[in-house]
């Protein structure tokens, strides 16, 4: 019934960590909101931070990209492809998909881009990658959810990060996009060999795709394969309280206080 | 009506529309449509003040759009962005109200700050216009894509490491420097239609961002030639023009983009 045991261990064990965190702390306002964090990520993996809204995945994903400060160790990629988790551009904006992702190239830097053939053949490549070529031209506005994950993806990738980086992207999408977001990420993982790192408060469509599960509850992280980290007695640790781990109908249901 | 003194008109206004249209392009892209009316008005207080005290009016009208900008700035990273506009919006044009009352022609000094006095540019004034004009041009030219990337994607921008609110601020300083050319030529209140009417209209039309900018400047340069040349035949308010010549090209534009699948799809695929 359970898909969980289904999954390989986790691969490339061999390769150098690309991202590390050695007991990583973070203090807001003298309340402590994240404890005691240590996991790493290698070239090829897919790892999901799993947990309930609240539990600090974005603050997480904040000292990751160096935006909070934080106690302890983090050594990360010198280039890291971010996704947010909600484009909020109006359909009005005269900016194209392809005028996204160009700004993935060059759009911290000062000056203005003229066009060109190359760029022209790099941004189309970045767009097919993703499968997102078709509405290459349509105003990002005017996309869907599912179009607009594609297009942030391209341009979080098109510069050639070592580790990519999404901020709840299953969020606000129906059940076929966010299927089809998570097979493009493995796909990408695999065959461009970057890490993919995602936050989700739903670990369900990513069970059978996950290397590693980081699983944040309470300020705490418990990481490793799914079906080490998830269980009854592992979370019910991590929440300080006891919690029920269900399979039910192959869903994985975490039932906490 | 291309001699003279008329002349001096032409290139000023044709400097401040291409500078209107640049700076709006950007305005209506950031959602700051509301700065871009508050700080022409900054610059009518200055203006106002200056010509009170005897100094420079132009000089006046730059350091109190600059003030008003540093101002909408600062009050906007601790309060709401809108209230912090809303109020230097009121503080400034009460203040431009009793400086003008306090000098010796009070409605035609008001008058001519808020609505322009597009017929009486000196040659003197022409050189220091087309500068700060350049001025604001380049500042885009030079951050147009940090300036784009933080109106678009703030977050993406704040993870690359472009402060989305030294763009602001940035920005709202260029905004005070091509108000102070501005609104000796066009006025405060016109300066605000010839920023948000052709840039808005322009990208109903197309979805390019290069041809979008372009389009707006091209736009605004109409709006403004047409308006001079009305407003000489007819001698009816500069402002009744600009005004609805930008309300028009909006609409216009809106038209455009209604067209249907079919019309906004043909732009779209240039």
């Amino acid at each position: 019934m359970t898909t969980l045991s289904s999954k390989p261990p986790i691969p490339s064990e061999a390769k150098a960590a690309l991202l590390e965190l050695d007991s990583v702390s973070v203090r807001l306002g003298g309340r402590e909101i994240l404890g005691d964090v240590s996991f790493s990520i290698r070239p090829g993996e897919f790892a999901g931070i799993i947990g309930p809204n609240g539990a600090g995945k974005t603050t997480l994903l904040r000292v990751i990209l160096g935006l909070v400060p934080a106690a302890g160790r983090v050594d990360r990629p010198p280039a890291i492809g971010y996704v947010p988790q909600k484009l909020e551009i109006d359909p009005d904006v005269p900016l194209r998909a392809r005028d996204v992702v160009s700004l993935g190239l060059d759009g911290h830097r000062l000056g203005f881009t003229l066009p060109s053939r190359r760029r022209r053949a790099i941004v189309d490549a970045a767009l097919t990658d993703v499968g997102a070529f078709q509405y290459a031209n349509a105003r990002v506005g005017e996309l869907s959810g599912g179009e607009q994950q594609r297009v942030m993806i391209a341009h979080a990738l098109i510069g050639r990060p070592g580790l990519l980086l999404l901020d709840e992207p299953l969020a606000n999408l129906d059940l076929a996009s966010e299927q089809e977001i998570v097979t493009l990420l493995a796909k990408l993982a695999r065959e461009q060999d970057i890490a993919v790192l995602l936050s989700a408060h739903d670990m369900n469509s990513l069970v059978n795709v996950m290397d590693r599960i980081i699983y944040v509850a309470n300020g705490k992280v418990a990481t490793g394969s799914t079906d080490e980290v998830v269980t009854t007695e592992g979370l019910s640790r991590l929440y300080g309280h006891h919690v029920d781990v269900l399979h039910v109908h192959g869903r994985v249901v975490v039932v906490a206080g | 009506m291309f001699t003279g003194l008329m002349a001096n008109t032409w290139i000023a206004a044709s400097v401040v529309a291409v500078v209107a249209g640049m700076t709006g392009y950007f305005a209506v892209l950031r959602g700051q449509a509301f700065a871009a009316h508050a700080i022409p008005n900054g610059a009518f207080a200055g203006a106002a003040g200056a010509s009170l005290l005897g100094v420079n009016v132009i000089a006046g009208l730059a350091v109190v759009a600059v003030a008003s900008a540093l101002g909408i700035g600062a009050m906007g990273s601790k309060a709401r962005h809108d209230v912090a506009t809303a109020l230097t919006l009121v503080l400034m044009l009460g203040l431009g109200a009793l400086f003008a009352s306090l000098s010796a022609q009070y409605a035609q000094e008001a008058y001519s700050l808020l609505f322009g006095q597009v017929a009486g540019v000196s040659s003197g004034e022409v050189a220091p216009i087309a500068g700060l004009g350049l001025a604001a041009a380049v500042a885009i030219g030079v951050a147009f894509r940090p300036l784009m990337l933080t109106s678009a994607l703030p977050e993406v921008a704040e993870a690359r490491g472009v402060s989305t609110r030294r763009a602001d601020l940035y920005f709202l300083l260029v905004m005070a420097v091509a108000t102070s050319m501005t609104v000796p030529v066009v006025g405060a209140l016109l300066m605000f239609s010839l920023m948000i009417g052709p840039a808005a209209a322009a990208r109903c039309v197309t979805a390019r961002p290069g041809f979008a900018l372009a389009l707006s400047v091209a736009i605004a340069l109409a709006i403004t030639w047409l308006s001079i040349a009305l407003f000489y035949r007819t001698n009816w308010p500069l402002g009744f023009f600009v005004g609805t010549g930008a309300a028009l090209f909006y609409l216009i534009g809106l038209g455009a983009r209604r067209v249907g699948p079919g019309g906004v799809a043909t732009i779209r695929s240039v």
